[in-house]
């Protein structure tokens, strides 16, 4: 991209914050703590999450996931990853804000929320999900909320409150992209389309089962207002190559969506005149 | 944290209070409260968050907040995650 700031995108807003970058990366599972680090960088991501887990008291390394964060940089989003009642995941959302508040971070009221269903497959149990989500809003938390890509559970998600919600393309870490579509098209309409009572600025945002780039371009080709992601980078051979691809491929996809594709036709149409072509006898 | 009753600097010091930390049963002197207890884990000044029996105990309380026999604490921190 030029030097100078591009006008082809107005900024992403989630709960009042500005975002000029629509991707969001997780800090898990990467190599180590170096190569996280540059990847971060790569993706260009302004939002990052983080997990809030049991302080390990027997062995201490010394280093720790904040001492590679640049908190200045990142807003953090801690999430409720594991937990499987809502009751848990109000606990560790509470927790998370604390140690945010500590860390004076913006991210400090903000929460992923994910309530599990399932440990195999990782899908969100809806009910609990809303629970939390009603809870968690109570409790004056601006709440991500990840979803399956069902869109009345999307519907109920937002009517509970949620800043965001994030249905997901497919299950988290298995790369399979987004499976269906039509539901994610159908979230879309159903929350940002104004003849369905829904809001344009309600963030959307695609979240889990990213594989590569491609899969980035198709959430944000459908309408999507950004992509969350951490397996796809974090484990691809090459993380932070992968991250510049993510990135891309997600402008790509962005750009193309407001730029409005050309339909789908079964018969070709030539992109160059048929007049003037040296065989072409006129009247034929 | 010593897990024993008795250490090298004091032969007749009696741990009398029983707590599970993070899933772990453990044994501390009566009397603690949040911020003694940090501070015995080695966290002092590290961003961690405490909870006492489900509840959270925000920073500004952990001086005050004595812990009694039989509490279950969470003492948390930020991982990697997505």
């Amino acid at each position: 991209m030029s030097n100078t700031p591009t006008p082809l995108d107005a900024p992403l807003t989630i709960a009042s914050r500005t975002l000029t970058s629509r991707l969001i990366v997780g800090t898990g599972k990467y190599a180590d703590y170096d190569t996280m680090q540059k990847a971060l960088d790569a993706s260009g991501a302004q939002v990052v999450t983080v997990a809030v887990r049991r302080e390990r008291l027997v062995d201490k390394e010394g280093r720790s996931l904040l001492d590679y964060l640049d908190l200045s940089r990142y807003t953090i989003l801690p999430n409720t990853a594991g937990c499987f009642t809502a009751e848990d995941a109000v606990r560790v959302a509470r927790l998370g804000r604390e140690i945010l508040e500590q860390l004076d971070n913006p991210g400090q009221d903000w929460v992923k929320l994910e309530v599990l269903g399932d440990k195999k497959t990782l899908l969100p149990d809806p009910v609990g999900t809303l629970e939390a989500c009603r809870q968690l809003v109570k409790d004056g938390f601006k709440v991500l909320c990840y979803s399956s890509d069902d869109p009345i559970a999307a519907q109920r998600l937002r009517d509970a409150g949620a800043a965001s919600v994030m249905p997901a393309g497919s299950p988290i870490g298995s790369g399979q992209g987004v499976l269906n579509p039509n539901n994610i098209r159908l979230i879309l309409e159903l929350l940002k389309g104004k003849e369905h009572g829904g809001d344009p600025s309600f963030p959307v945002i695609v979240d889990a089962g990213v594989g590569t780039a491609s899969d980035v371009t198709i959430a944000m080709e459908l309408g999507a207002d950004g992509v969350l992601l951490n397996t796809g980078i974090a484990h691809a051979k090459d993380a932070v190559k992968m991250a510049h691809a993510m990135r891309h491929g997600l402008e790509a996809g962005r750009l193309a969506y407001l730029s409005g594709r050309i339909p789908k036709r079964l018969y070709a149409t030539a992109s160059s005149p048929w007049s003037g072509v040296i065989s072409y006898i006129p009247g034929e | 944290m010593p897990r024993s009753g008795k250490t090298a600097e004091n032969c007749c010091y009696y741990f009398d209070m029983h707590v599970t930390i993070n899933g772990e049963r453990r044994e501390l002197p009566a009397g603690n409260t949040v911020s003694q207890l940090v501070e015995l884990l080695g966290l002092k000044g590290r961003a961690v968050a405490v909870e006492v029996n489900k509840q959270l105990v925000p920073k500004k309380q952990h001086e005050g907040k004595e812990i009694s026999e039989g509490d279950v604490i969470e003492v948390v921190s930020l991982v990697g995650g997505g």
